[in-house]
């Protein structure tokens, strides 16, 4: 257990219970139930079209589902209260891009009600934490990437929500600038903020969050921290990862004969005591195969992701 | 490589379905409504009402009320409509309230038939001592009296043969000499034909060329509307050209909702607070607000360029002003919400406000259609908005009477407001 799960508190601040939402002939939230506490950030992973815009959709009360309930700080979602509760950072830059960092937060924090000294405060607290103190009166568009990210998240954070759903924050930015969205995460989370991010960067994940949950086909098929994760997928498994030169055809063959999958010309099994390689390894070496190089390792969140969905987070 | 160019034009255009509308439906639209206005069965004369006051009820007087009544061009009008149906007939126009009439712009012209037109109808040339009409007329509808003053003298020559021949004796007494008793005899016989058959309608004064006749009946024309104004067209042109340029600005004003609900901001924003209704309310008073500022500059530009008088008529157009501007900004509102895309809107918005802008009198004075197309306008917020500002700064009306348009714009503006609020339920809920 990490020590931020460690830090979380008792309090359930975001509960999903049995969500189901249709569209049509689709069920793109199929039975999910999830629960957030204060001060604990929730990895949500799922390949696209898993269904996890809408679940955080649901979150923030702007899909009416065919069952279940979502409540945040215990009110119903999409109330007013739970509004005031909630923070939502989509994945789109949702910012006004003619007007300016400082008329942003203004305007977004009156949308919440602020106004006179609060709003004031509130803008300076936002500009602090997304580091734009210093482009305050950039209009947004001019603003770099990285900066526009920041701005996206300031502003869903002017009436400091109690819970904050980050969707995919990151996406299109370089390093730099994401190191810096991680730290403003995790200041946020060590200040006692329950919050769900979704991400397709598996590093992202383990950096961030306490604890996972993976959906596929609008079903949490897997929940827990990190260990948990690859514990129940791979129990005291390891993988070995061989890479051959040859023909793509007779590596599959080679590796389906072994319970294997090859990805990105690389096989990949997994097994239970190192002394399973060199049997595989000969095996190939009958199949005609020429060794390039092997690894011995681990499982890590990807390959309990790989293994779980058959997909890889980007697809 | 030429070819493949031109097909991957074709394949764009194809999927571009505002660029098709605006490459084919435009122009057939405008082109129908052209030719609706101006060419339709070669009768491009519009319907001209004519109020008639005949004082002198002579056998004259009323032959020629009788044929300006058969002339198609016209709508004569002799008494105003009666309010209701079982409410007694009003009183025929006299001079003075047909001047009102003329005021209020119930019709552009009024004819008086003065006393003693009888006596002598027509005059053979300027200063022959005929009697004299008087055309009362509003300056803001140019064509009407021109229209009148032609069909008066084609109908005088048409529908009084027995008085022009009558006349002519005069004139043949006068200048030739006489005649012998015997063929005044006959003359006279056949002048009581004459009459015999205009008293039976037997004459024809109804048909023919619409060509203006030489001044056989002396037309004295008066303006009793805009006869003081320096620049007759200024605020009609002001009010005209503003509202369909209003109307282009609400709609691109409006389409920011597209940008919003295309970039996600539209939906963060009604994750706050901020519900659908307040968002729209908030848009539609910026929109309002940003029309009647644009109203202020065109006319406030009327009075600097060209001698337009803003400043004494204030209050009529803070009401007109305001109306109209509400009534845009909901227009825009409801175009915006009903389009996916500004490329959408951009098509929409194009074809909507051209065709409205040119039925509902913004590209060409209403009085120039016939009568049907006129009634059309009515269903445009073009019509009632130039009606209103034609009221304050052509008739000088005071603001009490502006209250149809200000009823209609007000009225057409909730309820767009209303249709695009139901509308724009696509964006509330998944």
């Amino acid at each position: 257990m990490t020590a931020s799960v460690q830090k979380a508190g008792t309090e359930t601040a975001l509960e999903v219970g049995r969500l189901v939402k249709r569209f049509g002939d689709l069920t793109a939230v199929d039975g999910v139930s999830l629960q957030v506490r204060a001060g604990e950030c929730l990895g949500l992973l799922g390949p696209n079209g898993a269904g996890k815009s809408t679940l955080i959709r649901s979150m923030v009360g702007r899909v009416i589902q065919d069952s279940g309930r979502v409540t945040v700080m215990g009110h119903e979602a999409g109330s007013t209260e739970a509004r005031l509760a909630l923070g939502w950072i989509p994945q789109e830059l949702s910012i006004y891009p003619r007007i300016s960092c400082r008329e942003n937060l203004g305007s977004f924090g009156r949308y919440y009600g602020l106004k006179g000294h609060a709003l004031k405060e509130a803008i300076a607290w936002c500009l602090h934490w997304a580091a734009l103190e210093e482009k305050q009166d950039d209009v947004a568009k001019t603003l770099s990437g990285g900066m526009k990210r920041r701005l996206n998240m300031a502003a869903g954070m002017m009436h400091r929500p109690k819970v904050v759903l980050f969707d995919e924050p990151t996406v299109g930015v370089d390093p730099q600038s994401r190191n810096r969205i991680f730290e403003m995460i995790e200041a946020l989370r060590d200040a006692g903020t329950a919050i769900v991010y979704t991400t397709h960067y598996m590093e992202e994940a383990e950096r961030l969050c306490d604890r996972i949950a993976i959906i596929d086909h609008g079903r949490i098929i897997a929940e827990g921290t990190k260990e948990e994760l690859v514990e129940k997928t791979f129990g005291r498994c390891s993988q070995v990862l061989a890479r051959f030169a040859g023909e793509t055809e007779a590596i599959e063959a080679w590796a389906k004969r072994h319970d294997g999958r090859v990805t990105h010309e690389t096989a990949e099994f997994t097994i239970e005591q190192a002394g399973e390689i060199a049997p595989l390894l000969d095996d190939a070496t009958k199949a005609g195969l020429e060794l390039v190089d092997v690894t011995l390792r681990r499982p890590n969140l990807e390959s309990v992701f790989l293994h779980l969905t058959g997909r890889e987070l980007r697809d | 490589m030429i070819w493949n160019v031109a097909r991957t034009a074709l394949i764009a255009l194809k999927r571009d379905r505002g660029a098709l509308v605006l490459s084919f439906v435009l122009p057939l639209a405008f082109f129908s409504i052209f030719a609706v206005i101006f060419g339709r069965d070669n009768n491009t004369t519009p319907t001209v009402k004519l109020i008639v006051v005949d004082q002198d009820q002579s056998q004259a007087s009323r032959a020629l009320v009788k044929g300006l009544e058969d002339e198609t061009s016209l709508v004569v009008m002799t008494r105003p409509g009666a309010k209701s149906k079982n409410a007694p007939a009003p009183a025929d126009y006299t001079a003075a309230t047909a001047e009102t009439a003329v005021k209020a712009g119930v019709a552009p012209v009024a004819l008086i038939i003065p006393e003693g037109f009888g006596q002598h109808p027509i005059a053979f040339g300027p200063g022959a001592g005929g009697s004299t009409l008087e055309l009362l007329n509003d300056q803001s509808d140019a064509i009407a009296p021109q229209i009148v003053v032609g069909l008066l003298q084609k109908v005088a020559l048409t529908s009084m043969p027995s008085t022009m021949a009558d006349e002519g004796m005069k004139y043949a007494d006068k200048y030739v000499g006489g005649f012998t008793p015997a063929q005044k005899a006959k003359v006279d016989e056949g002048l009581q034909e004459l009459r015999k058959a205009e008293a039976d309608g037997k004459t024809n004064a109804g048909s023919g060329s619409n060509s203006a006749g030489a001044g056989i009946v002396a037309v004295n024309e008066r303006a009793v509307v805009g006869e003081n104004k320096k620049s007759p067209m200024i605020s009609f042109y002001a009010a005209a050209i503003g509202v369909m340029f209003l109307m282009f600005t609400a709609s691109g004003s409006a389409g920011a909702l597209l940008d919003e609900a295309e970039s996600g901001t539209l939906e963060r924003v009604l994750s706050t607070r901020v519900t659908m209704t307040k968002l729209l309310a908030g848009k539609l008073v910026f929109n309002t607000g940003l029309a009647f500022v644009q109203l202020v500059a065109m006319f406030l530009w009327g009075w600097a360029v060209f001698k337009l008088d803003f400043f004494s008529h204030l209050p009529g157009f803070a009401v007109m002003g305001l109306c109209t501007a509400f009534a845009v900004a909901a227009f825009g509102m409801l175009l915006a919400s009903l389009c996916h895309t500004r490329a959408q809107l951009g098509a929409l918005s194009t074809l909507v406000i051209l065709i409205m802008s040119s039925v509902g009198g913004s590209m060409f004075p209403r009085f120039l259609m016939p009568e049907s197309m006129q009634k059309a306008g009515l269903l445009t917020i073009n019509a009632w908005a130039i009606d209103g500002f034609e009221k304050v700064f052509w008739r000088d009306l005071p603001v009490t009477d502006l209250w149809p348009q200000v009823a209609v714009l007000v009225g057409v503006g909730v309820v767009l407001f209303l249709i695009a609020r139901r509308v724009a339920r696509r964006w509330e809920y998944a």
